[in-house]
């Protein structure tokens, strides 16, 4: 049974090595590329289910015991992070099977796709710390070389920023791995989550937790570590830059929730305070930042940045109703934010532009396009009945729970800021009249004649799967207590950290440990 | 000896961070191979730097001798080479097409943007 927690990481890791086999028939690859995009969704699926029904899995891989060997583990945050992955892998598959062009399809864009996705579902399955940061260096390198892909002197600019930035951050990580195992003699989550505590170093257990604040708070892009991402989100195409925003920077939040809630709750009122200075800073100057830039898709990363704020401030309250907010508010970001930047490809491609001074008239021209764009933009500024107010619902209650007034006072003003950026989008794409009457349909069509490239049926590709998540979005916000209750288990099982270690070391186990 | 390790990867840290404050790519590049360098030498040394022996089991065994060396930060130290060693070589390439698209290392120049025009 436990067995199947491989399969999040196997099905992308085949679908990988037969599109790369698959080299230079790139029908075969496309039609391998998606049946492995659904494969894992349905995959990751069956796992949640099972996580849902049997409480915390773990897999031993090649039977050694833990705390010896590598060991997969799946607790409900987990299993819903892997649906979440699933779920956006696919839609944004989909998307790219419309968008992505003949070059980068020749030069291996699906192999490395599914890399990214194993290096997604490998990092939120990791049950030690060693093997987080290997599935963080797989899911780096695919993305360093998606990044470039194609080759383009913007992305090229983008990616030396983003390289550097993120290696550094790795270094940060595995300094921070060297030490505490030089202080415990363990890796393994639940393992040094069971000896931190009677390690009895209090400020050189905070010095590391530092370090992992440093290491994940890079990858998350929280303030002041995020000036790698608005300067290389918007490069790279739309398909790349959406599985990007959705995923990437919710694996650095999903690491700091990790560690911050298993293992250094040893010293909350220092490190958890740090957290929510970071969190409010975060939330201001991301939203600060869009409010500045007028290109859509650097408006859309530094709502990213901001958007981060809410989730870190989650976890800095650290309270029940916080983190169930936090968690509601990851799944929440990740279709809507992975959405937006997919309308935005669909902007792209009627008014051949990503400036929002240059687009213009989209309300007009193409109408459902702006519904399309105005459920995800509305929910991410957080307006009833969407997915976005209950995400900042829950986590405001949280802040007026625990007294964070001044965090409450933040989140509500980012979050009118956030419906400042989405009107100023879509004031200049959808509302105003296009300043060139005839670009549009002239834009169109010598792109088509251009390009040639693009098969018939894409504009169903691209258009479809903006939908689904849309729909999704919808059905949250109308719907929210399914994902409230999930989101509230895994809050539960976070802030319980002993069933995690009893699920993965056993009561057994314990005994046989080798001293460090 | 215990000093010698500690100043060397603090020699290495303070090398590294000067060149990856300096403006060419390429030697932030150089200052990110010494950092990883430093790092792995941090693992090795907070792993405990005993002399042990080689840290086989032998055929009538099923425990290793307490003799023995600690074979574990070797191993996550050989696994973050082949990492550090595929990320670096990426950078290099990365560095390389930099300087092939923008005609200039000088990160301020990049980041401003000012592609060479006979590219």
């Amino acid at each position: 049974m436990s067995d199947l927690l491989v399969l999040p990481v196997v099905i992308p890791l085949a679908t990988m090595v037969a599109t790369l086999l698959a080299w230079r028939a790139i029908r075969l690859q496309r039609i391998l590329h998606l049946i492995g995009a659904a494969g894992l969704a349905v995959a990751s699926i069956v796992v949640a289910v099972s996580v849902w029904n049997g409480g915390i899995m773990h897999l031993q891989v090649g039977s050694w015991s833990s705390p010896f060997g590598i060991t997969l583990v799946a607790d409900v945050l987990s299993a819903a992070m892997l649906v979440v992955v699933g779920l956006t892998g696919a839609a944004v598959g989909v998307y790219a099977v419309g968008s992505i062009d003949g070059e980068r399809e020749r030069f291996g864009f699906y192999p490395l796709y599914h890399a990214l996705l194993m290096g997604v579902s490998g990092a939120f399955l990791a049950g030690d710390l060693f093997n987080l940061y290997v599935w963080f260096e797989v899911m780096l390198i695919s993305s360093f070389v998606l990044l470039v892909l194609g080759n383009e002197t913007e992305q090229v600019r983008g990616a030396s920023t983003y390289v550097i930035i993120n290696l550094v951050s790795s270094l940060c990580f595995l300094a921070a791995i060297g030490l505490l195992y030089g202080l415990t003699g363990s890796l393994n989550l639940a393992d040094l989550a069971s000896r931190l505590p009677g390690v009895g170093e209090p400020a050189l257990v905070t010095t590391i937790a530092m370090l992992f604040l440093i290491a994940f708070g890079i990858k998350a892009a929280v303030f002041p570590l995020f000036f790698w991402l608005p300067a290389s989100y918007h490069t790279p195409p739309v398909a790349v830059s959406a599985i990007f925003a959705g995923l990437l920077t919710k694996v650095g939040v999903y690491a700091l929730i990790r560690v911050f809630t298993l293992l250094f709750t040893q010293d909350i009122g220092y490190t958890h305070t740090m957290l929510l200075g970071i969190a409010m800073l975060t939330m201001i100057t991301g939203v600060l930042g869009a409010a500045a830039q007028f290109e859509f898709r650097k408006v859309l990363s530094f709502h990213i940045v901001s958007q981060i704020g809410y989730m870190v401030l989650g976890l800095a309250l650290f309270t029940p109703l916080a983190l169930l907010g936090a968690v509601f508010y990851i799944i929440h970001h990740i279709i809507v934010k992975t959405n937006l930047f997919l309308v935005s490809g669909l902007a792209h491609r009627f008014g051949d532009t990503f400036e929002l001074k240059s687009l213009g008239g989209l309300y007009r021209s193409k109408p459902w396009l702006a519904i399309l764009f105005a459920i995800p933009a509305l929910s991410l500024a957080g307006l009833p009945p969407l997915s976005g107010f209950w995400a900042k619902f829950v986590i405001i209650r949280a802040g007026l729970e625990t007294e964070a007034y001044v965090a409450v006072a933040v989140a509500l003003v980012v979050g009118l800021l956030t419906l400042y950026s989405m009107t100023k989008i879509w004031n200049e794409a959808f509302w105003k009249p296009l300043v060139s009457a005839d670009r549009t349909s002239e834009a169109d069509s010598e792109r088509a004649v251009n390009e040639g490239l693009l098969p018939a049926p894409s504009l169903a590709w691209t258009v479809t799967p903006v939908v689904v998540l849309a729909l999704i979005t919808l059905g949250i916000g109308l719907y929210a207590e399914p994902l409230a209750i999930v989101a509230d288990r895994a809050a539960d099982e976070l802030l319980l950290p002993e069933a995690y270690v009893e699920a993965v070391l056993g009561s057994g186990v314990a005994e046989n440990q080798s001293l460090p | 000896m215990d000093i010698a390790a500690p100043l060397l990867i603090g020699l290495l840290t303070a090398s590294g961070v000067y060149l990856l404050l300096r403006r060419s790519l390429l030697r932030m590049l150089f200052g990110l191979i010494l950092l990883s360098n430093a790092v792995n030498l941090l693992i090795l040394t907070a792993g405990g730097l005993t002399s042990g022996q080689p840290p086989l089991i032998s055929g009538t065994e099923t425990v290793m001798d307490a003799s023995a060396a600690n074979p574990l930060p070797q191993a996550l130290i050989l696994t973050a080479i082949v990492i550090g060693f595929g990320l670096i070589a990426f950078a290099l390439v990365l560095v390389y097409r930099t300087y092939k698209t923008m005609g200039t290392l000088d990160a301020d120049a990049v980041a401003a943007g000012t592609p060479r025009d006979d590219s």
